[in-house]
């Protein structure tokens, strides 16, 4: 007992004050169930590349065992400088311009570790990406959300960018493809959002992870707007597009002063990246292409039958046209992400993501990822379209006994 | 008119090819599924799927089947085989005889050493011997066999048919 009171007293306030990720919770509760099929999943359904797998069989028997330099192998560097030229025509010195790191959180954590000072303000779209707010929070300074919604399509605009910024901003974070919604910028408003973000002096972090999985019109690499390259650290990595979420590797790539400042923390807090993933990364650049693009080619043709499965259960939902998730709006059930999502893998044995793991603005929303087989997806969609209409009948009969209609907030609290 | 034929047929040729991206992987998959998929209507993709057979560009419909597991005796071999050419008919007519055989299942020409490798599946090995030495070998135009049991099947049309160990080993949930 004294041990718990101890401890709380000794923990840093600003990591006690965390929450503990919404998706942690779930997690919890449908770890516990059988037979589950799972939409929650936010990683590839595709094992590795057996050519990736196998060269990095060949970097162990070769006895690439060791620590590699702070930067990473400077043969990947060069790999992935290659690569951002030709998938984007912006030009990063391997040497002293690409960083390896331990995934993309690691380079997010670095980036917003070596820019933020306590007290600055960051611009984070909402609902976005779990990380980016605790990890800006960690930092000692402030997340300032820029509140998106199904009415613009979870998409920031450069007006709602200028109307946030204060004195204290200092950076935007911007993931596009955006993790959960699969809403994506095209180039016309990321120039508007870049012009106001140079016109404040601004630093744009850009999580460009899903780039590769953009499936309407092309990805814009914010680099490559004119005047952003210098200001803008871009972080990808190979979690996604070459399903390697669990080998942990992907790179930051910026300005050299920028780069060398979040080398210094890397360097004492992480050392490198793990030998064998790079080793791994490299073949994945060398010869990945043509087997990363069928994957492509298969999570749009599941996006596609998502879309079409919304729009028979009758639930509204935006075009995804990135990354791997579906954002259907749950409203018309009567229920709140977390009902939903709780009720659906108790009647149904289906798990999405409620939307407000995402923040607020997530509020109303599930996160369905399709990176699922097209057997699962057709059943759980069948299992969901049941669920839908039973609440929708549901809803109906609740109209007549007023005194049990309406989910309050507390109601939720108390259920989770 | 003729650019415009020209880009339906080039659309109608890519169409054709993603139903078949489609279906070589699962062949259970219905006409909506595959529809929604590619975002077409679905009796064009009923129609496109039929002009195919009829073209035997979809030449049938099977079921990758691990014998092995089924517990029943099969016997399987590959064979190599040399034929003499025949004036006009170079290796076809005689692979098409052999092709008859119902025990026969794969038949290909090869460059090399040999010209015919010809895949057979009997209820036994005793049985796949005697079809090589009664049947096959025989055979006119045929000048020598080479036959090599098969012992055991790790991967069979793409698919790994032994314990493949790559179940969906992912959490639940994650962010
Ligand atoms: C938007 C976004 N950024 C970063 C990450 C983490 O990527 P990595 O595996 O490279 O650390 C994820 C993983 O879900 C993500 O969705």
């Amino acid at each position: 007992m004294t041990n718990t009171t101890d401890w709380k007293a000794k923990i840093n306030p600003l990591v006690l004050g965390i929450q503990p990720s919404g998706i942690r919770r779930f997690f919890d509760l449908v770890a516990e169930m059988k037979g589950v099929i799972s939409l929650g999943v936010g990683e590839p359904d595709f094992v590795t590349p057996w050519h990736i797998r196998e060269a990095c069989m060949y970097s162990l028997e070769k006895g690439y065992t060791m620590y590699t330099s702070n930067h990473g192998l400077l043969e990947l560097r060069e790999a992935i400088a290659r690569n951002i030229a030709a998938a984007c025509g912006v030009a990063y010195n391997p040497r002293h311009e690409i960083l390896i790191t331990v995934g993309v959180s690691e380079g997010l954590d670095l980036a917003v570790r070596t820019i933020l000072c306590p007290g600055d303000e960051v611009l984070i779209p909402e609902p976005s990406y779990v990380s980016y707010a605790p990890v800006t929070i960690m930092a000692g300074a402030k997340p300032v959300f820029l509140k998106t919604s199904a009415e613009n399509g979870f998409r920031i605009n450069a007006a709602m960018v200028e109307k946030a910024i204060t004195p204290k901003t200092k950076a935007l974070i911007l993931c596009n493809p955006n993790n959960p919604t699969g809403a994506t910028l095209d180039r016309k408003h990321l120039l508007e959002i870049a012009e106001v973000v140079r016109a404040h002096d601004l630093i744009f972090i850009s999580d460009e992870i899903y780039g590769r999985l953009t499936y309407v019109g092309e990805h814009t690499c914010v680099p490559s707007l004119p005047g952003m390259r210098d200001r803008t650290i871009l972080l990808d990595g190979f979690s996604k597009a070459y399903a390697m979420t669990g080998w942990r590797v992907g790179y930051a790539a910026g300005a050299q002063d920028f780069i060398a400042a979040m080398t210094k923390i890397h360097q004492y807090t992480m050392l490198c990246a793990p030998v064998t993933a790079q080793a791994a990364a490299l073949e994945a650049l060398r010869n990945g292409e043509s087997g990363m693009k069928k994957m492509v080619d298969q999570y749009n043709r599941r996006r596609r039958l998502v879309i079409k499965a919304f729009h028979e259960m009758g639930l509204p939902c935006g075009e995804p046209r990135g990354a791997f998730y579906a954002f259907p709006d749950i409203r018309s059930t009567g229920l709140s992400s977390e009902d939903f999502a709780q009720q659906l893998l108790q009647e149904e044995k289906v798990a999405v993501v409620p939307g407000n793991a995402f923040g607020e603005q997530g509020e109303g929303f599930v996160r369905c990822s399709y990176s699922a087989s097209i057997n699962d997806l057709t059943e759980a969609f069948k299992r969901m379209n049941s669920f839908v209409r039973r609440r929708a009948r549901k809803g109906q009969v609740l109209t007549f006994s007023p005194g049990k209609s309406g989910i309050k907030k507390e109601d939720i609290c108390q259920t989770m | 008119m003729l650019l415009k034929g020209g880009i339906t047929v080039s659309g109608n040729r890519c169409k054709r090819k993603e139903i078949l991206e489609i279906i070589e992987n699962d062949a259970r998959l219905n006409a909506e599924q595959i529809a929604a998929m590619l975002d077409m209507a679905e009796d064009e993709v009923v129609r496109i799927i039929k002009e195919m057979e009829e073209e035997k560009i979809i030449a049938g419909y099977f079921t990758v089947i691990n014998w092995d597991k089924v517990g029943e005796e099969k016997g399987s071999a590959i064979i190599e085989v040399k034929i003499t050419p025949q004036r006009d008919l170079g290796f076809d007519a005689v692979a098409m005889r052999i092709c008859r055989f119902p025990e026969v299942k794969t038949v290909r020409l090869m460059s090399g050493a040999y010209d015919l490798v010809v895949y057979i599946e009997g209820q036994t090995m005793r049985e796949v011997a005697a079809f090589v030495t009664q049947k096959l070998a025989p055979l006119e135009h045929v000048l020598s066999t080479a036959t090599h049991f098969v012992l055991k099947t790790y991967k069979l049309q793409g698919t790994l048919v032994e314990e493949d160990g790559e179940e969906d080993r992912r959490l639940m949930i994650t962010p």
